[in-house]
């Protein structure tokens, strides 16, 4: 892995810093949010471990993992983090940087009218939320 | 015949758990001389002393044997409250029965027959023990401080300021140390100079500092309270009493060579003074440099000066000294880079030390305090700090910690970034130990603020590519090895003793640890003291540390040379050796086996001699001595052989198998 100062402080980077409100270089990497939460047994690379990847500028990288589809959003890790990070954020940041720059998961044309009939209208806003960015 | 008296301690169960007491003094009230015998819990304790006292009044006792712990623990404790009852202190033993015997024992039998026999031999002894006094030695107040960098100068002050003159001696021309080449200092990145120079001035300006800078001390003899002590002082070539400062000779010089307080990233001329900020501002001649001296021609500058000042013909100076006190402040260096082959043994320019990285900040550096690499002036942007560089590396280095590299390498970090704020700063750390007042605050600032990026891992290899230099690393927290295309590479290089500690500690004879710092006396309760009476150390000379803990220490050695100097005289114990001079046949024997240049055969009389108050009571000598005209007081060979005795004599009535 090639480290340079642009790669550090890629656009990428400040991108998801100022999506998620939080500072990436915050973090101290103890691993208290990864011993903590309930989903890192299916995530490779766990929670600190994506936090380490964008703090070495690997902002792609953190971006193909499980991990981030993984995340409950349950807010453990920021709840007990020693650091303030608040990683379920960061979590969501690449969701959304994810999403708004690819082709969106679900799109609303293409779901059967019988499943939009049935289906609560929250379910489809929380669904184009979290799919669409 | 005396009245001996015998106390027995439980030791709560330490003691008591493995040795019948009853039976002991039940035993011990049947022999001859003993005429008390009292037991009880916690001997040491106040009502234990006070139990002890009483007897010796009530019954009239004349020697005192305490059956307790070691005589380490509590030999003064006991031998206090003799005194106080009346009792000459020398006339009490302590028969270590816990440490020599209920410790190391199960049976309790055979451990009861043995505390009997360790009691009874100290009976033998302490029924012939002479009533002694302490010798009394004077003291000379006035110290030595060896090192004039922030430690020895913040001892010298303290001591002096307590009214006692302090000879404070500088192998460099200038005082500071190593604290005069630093830039800023962590974790309040205020300027080293700034709170330095105020010192400086300070012990320049003091009436009772005798400041010797250029000087190295080359001999050291007796002891404490008493040393005699010989200091060279080294040419300048520039009588200083006459020379006014004003550095003419300097500019006219027409000789620059590489600065070594610049740490080669300058020049100086070969008639020079160190920095701007100097004390005393005086220039020297550096003789290896000059063209007078290596070509003998040019004499430039004793043209120029105009108060004559300049002595091509000065000679070392050999001082005598007496002091009573020596506080040894000999700092530190680093390690060299040279050593390091992965990164470069030391070739690449632009792989620089953390010494080196000061200079180049420095505002009266070589560079002004722009940060400009050494190879071509460029301001760097990829700068990559290693951390651990020799320290903790057993193998082509050294295995302990330098302290204080994690903590200035932050501020080398911080800094830079805030001279380059578009520039990348990476440390390659192993563990961060930031413990500190502010300290682990200090390295989240650098990290959160100036955007650090700490990389966890050892770096594998440094090589030029370009005008660049490759650096291979690994982040083990990703797991991935990483490589850093820098400009600027600094090295946290390892802190090792001043390449002077080695010669000084054989001089002083005084000891030092395999890494060549001198030893403390206790690692916890006694961190200030050599193990010789009288030296006390500060600084890294005795461990690396960093400013606010050389100048606590500073302090504290400083307080142990006063309370040293608090009394006119000296106590020495006196249970040291006597010649019979009857007896000696002037052999010399004792003269030679002697550590501490206690004996001596007499000019005249041709028999031995004791300096006494040199005398450590070791006894090395009694036992070389072929005749013994030599006996150690209070140890002698009646009271040694007796002893023995006691413990090969034959089995009694308290069960002892043989």
């Amino acid at each position: 892995m090639l480290l340079s100062g642009e790669r550090v402080r890629s656009r990428l980077v400040t991108k998801v810093e100022e999506m998620s409100g939080q500072r990436v270089l915050g973090c101290y990497q103890c691993g208290k949010c990864t011993a903590g939460c309930p989903m890192a047994s299916f995530m490779d690379p766990v929670p600190h471990g994506v936090m380490r990847l964008l703090q070495l500028g690997q902002v792609s990288r953190a971006m193909r993992t499980a991990a981030v589809w993984m995340c409950a959003s349950c807010h453990s890790c920021a709840s007990r983090c020693p650091r303030g990070v608040d990683l379920a954020r960061v979590m969501e940041s690449l969701r959304l940087l994810i999403l708004r720059g690819g082709e969106p998961k679900v799109r609303p044309e293409g779901l059967p009218a019988e499943l939009l009939m049935r289906a609560p209208q929250q379910a489809l806003v929380s669904c184009a939320r979290k799919y669409q960015g | 015949m005396k009245r001996v008296g015998v106390f027995v301690c439980w030791c709560g169960r330490n003691i008591a758990e493995t040795v019948d007491i009853e039976a002991l003094c039940r035993q011990l009230g049947r022999d001859a001389p003993v005429a008390w015998v009292e037991d009880y819990k916690y001997m040491c304790s106040e009502p234990g002393q006070q139990l002890m006292k009483k007897a010796i009044a009530e019954q009239h006792l004349d020697a005192v044997v305490v059956a307790a712990c070691s005589p380490n623990m509590h030999e003064v404790t006991f031998r206090l409250a003799a005194e106080a009852a009346g009792l000459n202190p020398y006339r009490l033993e302590i028969a270590n029965i816990r440490e020599q015997c209920s410790w190391v024992h199960r049976d309790r039998d055979q451990a009861t027959a043995k505390a009997l026999d360790i009691v009874r031999s100290m009976v033998e002894k302490v029924a012939r023990d002479e009533e002694l006094q302490p010798l009394r030695v004077p003291v000379t107040k006035r110290a030595l401080v060896i090192g004039a960098g922030i430690s020895g100068m913040q001892a010298a002050l303290e001591i002096a300021d307590a009214g006692h003159e302090v000879l404070l001696v500088e192998r460099q021309t200038y005082i500071g140390g190593h604290m005069a080449q630093l830039s800023e200092t962590f974790p309040t990145l205020d300027c080293a100079s700034c709170i330095l120079t105020p010192r400086t001035a300070e012990v320049a300006r003091h009436p009772r500092i005798k400041l010797m800078v250029a000087s190295e001390v080359i001999e050291v003899g007796g002891y404490v309270g008493n040393f005699v002590v010989r200091i060279r002082q080294n040419p300048t070539y520039v009588d200083w009493s006459t020379c006014t400062g004003c550095m003419e000779c300097v500019e006219k010089c027409p000789r620059q060579v590489p600065s070594r307080f610049e740490r080669g990233l300058g020049t100086r001329k070969a008639i020079s003074v160190a920095f701007p900020q100097a004390v005393p501002y005086r220039p020297s001649i550096d003789a290896e440099a000059c063209l007078y001296f290596t070509k003998g021609r040019c004499g430039i500058c004793q043209k120029t000066c105009p108060v004559g000042a300049v002595d091509y013909e000065q000679k070392p100076v050999i001082h005598e000294e007496k002091v009573g006190a020596i506080v040894v402040a000999t700092g530190y260096e680093l390690f060299p880079k040279a050593r390091i082959g992965e990164y470069g043994y030391g070739k690449y320019p632009d792989v620089i030390d953390g010494l080196e990285f000061e200079r180049l900040n420095s505002a009266s550096g070589p560079t002004s305090g722009r940060i400009q690499r050494p190879s071509d002036g460029k301001v760097p942007k990829e700068v990559v700090f290693i951390q651990c560089v020799g320290s903790r590396d057993q193998e082509k280095g050294v295995p302990y910690c330098s302290k204080i590299c994690c903590m200035y390498t932050a501020k080398h970090a911080m800094l830079y970034k805030h001279k380059v704020p578009d520039g990348q700063a990476y440390v390659f750390y192993m563990d961060v130990r930031a413990g500190g007042k502010g300290y682990e605050e200090f390295i989240q600032r650098a990290v959160e603020e100036d955007g650090v990026l700490y990389l966890r891992g050892r770096v594998s290899r440094i090589f030029p590519e370009g005008s660049k230099l490759m650096v291979w690393g690994v982040d083990t927290i990703s797991g991935e090895k990483v490589e850093i295309a820098a400009d600027l590479v600094v090295l946290a290089m390892a802190m090792v003793p001043s390449p002077t500690a080695r010669d000084l500690a054989r001089v002083l004879k005084v000891s030092i640890d395999e890494h060549g710092f001198f030893s403390e006396a206790h690692p916890k309760l006694r961190p200030v003291e050599s193990l010789s009476r009288g030296i006390y150390l500060t600084g890294c000379a005795q461990a690396p540390k960093d400013i606010p803990e050389a100048v606590a220490q500073a302090g504290s050695a400083a307080s142990k040379v006063l309370a040293l100097f608090s009394s006119d005289e000296l106590l020495h114990p006196p249970t040291v050796v006597r010649v019979d001079p009857e007896i000696c046949s002037g052999c010399g024997l004792c003269v030679k086996s002697c550590p501490y240049e206690a004996r001596q055969i007499d000019p005249v009389s041709k028999v031995a001699r004791v300096r006494e108050v040199l005398c450590q009571g070791c006894g090395a000598c009694a036992a070389a001595c072929p005749n013994g005209a030599t006996q150690h007081i209070n140890f002698t060979k009646e009271q040694l052989m007796s002893m023995i005795d006691t413990f090969t004599g034959p089995p009694d009535g308290a069960g002892r198998e043989r």
